[in-house]
């Protein structure tokens, strides 16, 4: 009989058991994936601040274009700045423009008249923006000037404590999915003692009599990780329009979620669905192999 | 056929179990390829402690045990398969697996060799037909009476051409009638070249068949003849055994 006959075999007799380790598997995948995605987009929102520049200074609705210019000129004559942008009230508006495109009623009740004129800021060094900070806040015409740098730490706090938290439960999860795989194996292993004795006395060799026992425990991840990925996906498209209009600043996010038939989509998704099986085959085959070095000895 | 090739040499051979228990004491005997012998003694006299030494289920506690060549003492447990692969054993309870049809678990003789399909259907006709159960294949083992489980374990044994056939009480089970027709099998399995040893209690086929027989008494080689057969001690010893076993089997 081939391996994955004889483990299909196995499942078949005993589906209570089958079915816990599974939707151990489930959970561990579930919970793994949901704080694995949602670590992922922290980090490219994170990477999308910091490719921003390191300031922005709003200037007043009073304020004339002479007077962004005056202070451009200040900044750059300290020599500290790698480059400065203006950008005019018109311009904000076609930034927002694009930023909102999909939200047809923000864009109505936004003109260039209520959007600021401001300049975006880059150091050549981070450090220096402290020194270049009293210039900004004492020019003239200047409303508010705001940090990237602020979002950004902000931002990292928050990855950090998703990341702690996550990673805390993803460990416990895992352990528990290799547990319940090592007791059921362990528990199957020793139902067919005799069948492994009568094996291993007609020259069955090691991998002979383990594989099938190892192929359960990696189908029982397998699944697991197929179960969480289609709730995941299922999630995802049913929030698709609310990730959007959040994330969907962020060129990658707009990328991979704009479009359903993307080759991106449906990259990103296979590929995931591929990570979440080939981490479940490894965790119910870590579990196996460990009741199969305590119940058979070689 | 015999030939002159060593196919198992024990070699000062002992085996105890634990501190006090003698299994085995300073065997040394040499079976050639092609030999069918006998292994008779009283129960617990040590013929299966032999039979396990040579399949390597065991280790000798002192002395070599070479089987074909290969020094079993010194196999690392990577290649005990490899020997077991060389040395086919039938077992006094058949050992057969009883959700696995009489088809499937002489199969398994040819499936763990890694032989394909075809290669393994022809295999199991080939012995099946041997031990005259080709009509039987698709049964399970409890629909087979013991003569015919035990030719399934026969079978099974022989599928993937070992060069050795160890029979431990083969007939312990049967009837006298099904016990010649295993006898009759295992001749045949012989005279195709492989090596039998068939450790028995069956005094009627020793005295009949006229072959080696290696009588072991108390741990120790008590007789090696050419043509041997149950002495009157023997026997002797065997009814009191019986008759002492039954006794307290009735008390």
């Amino acid at each position: 009989m081939k391996p994955l006959r004889v483990s299909w075999t196995h499942i078949r007799r005993s589906p209570y058991q089958a079915l816990a380790a599974v939707l151990t598997m489930f959970l561990t995948f579930l919970v793994s994936g949901a704080f694995g995605l949602t670590v992922m987009t922290s980090l490219l929102v994170l990477k999308y601040f910091e490719s921003k520049p390191q300031a922005t200074v709003f200037f007043k609705d009073t304020a004339e274009k002479i007077q962004a210019d005056g202070l451009k000129t200040t900044l750059e004559a300290t020599g500290k700045t790698a480059s400065i942008k203006y950008v005019s009230k018109e311009d904000a508006l076609t930034i927002y423009k694009e930023q909102n495109k999909n939200d047809p009623l923000l864009l109505e009740m936004v003109n260039a008249d209520i959007l600021p004129a401001s300049l975006e800021v880059s150091a050549t060094d981070p450090r220096f923006l402290k020194e270049l900070e009293s210039i900004m806040k004492e020019a003239a015409g200047v409303e508010e000037v705001i940090y990237q740098k602020d979002v950004v730490d902000t931002l990292v706090a928050w990855t950090n404590a998703v990341r702690l938290v996550g990673g805390i439960l993803v460990v416990l999860l895992s352990l528990d999915s290799i547990l319940i795989v090592m007791t059921i194996i362990g528990m199957k292993v020793a139902l067919k003692k005799d069948e492994v004795e009568i094996l291993k006395l007609i020259g069955a060799s090691k991998w002979y009599i383990q594989l099938p026992f190892l192929l359960e425990g990696g189908l029982y991840g397998v699944l697991g990780g197929f179960m969480a990925w289609t709730v995941m996906l299922v999630l995802i498209l049913w929030f698709r329009m609310s990730i959007l209009s959040f994330l969907g600043i962020i060129p990658i996010i707009q990328a991979v979620l704009g479009n359903l038939l993307s080759s991106a989509f449906i990259g990103c998704t296979f590929g995931f669905l591929f990570i979440l099986s080939a981490l479940g085959f490894l965790l119910g085959g870590i579990g196996s192999l460990i009741a199969l070095k305590k119940y058979i000895a070689f | 056929m015999i030939t002159d090739t060593a196919m198992i040499q024990f070699d000062h051979v002992s085996k105890e179990f634990g501190l006090s228990s003698k299994a085995l004491s300073d065997i040394t005997v040499e079976i050639k390829d092609g030999e069918f012998v006998f292994l008779i003694g009283k129960s617990g006299a040590g013929k299966s402690t032999l039979l396990r030494l040579i399949l390597r289920d065991i280790l000798p506690t002192t002395g070599t045990v070479i089987v074909d060549d290969w020094d079993v003492t010194k196999l690392p447990q990577s290649k005990i398969h490899l020997l077991r692969r060389k040395v086919g054993m039938v077992f006094q309870d058949f050992k057969l697996l009883i959700d696995r049809t009489i088809y499937e678990n002489i199969a398994l003789g040819l499936e763990i060799l890694g032989k394909s399909k075809e290669e393994t259907e022809k295999g199991v006709s080939e012995v099946l037909e041997l031990v005259g159960l080709s009509h039987k294949k698709n049964s399970f083992p409890l629909q087979l009476s013991a003569g015919e489980t035990q030719r399934v374990g026969i079978a099974r044994a022989i599928v993937g051409g070992p060069k050795i056939l160890l029979a431990d009480e083969p007939t312990g089970n049967l009837d006298p009638d099904t016990s010649l027709d295993i006898m009759q099998i295992l001749e045949e399995i012989n005279a195709l070249g492989t090596t039998i040893i068939v450790a028995t209690h069956n005094e009627s086929f020793v005295n009949n068949m006229k072959k080696r027989t290696i009588t072991i008494k108390d741990g120790e080689m008590a007789t090696d003849e050419e043509k041997g057969r149950y002495h009157q001690s023997e026997r002797a010893k065997q009814h009191h055994h019986h008759q002492h076993s039954s006794g307290h089997k009735e008390k």
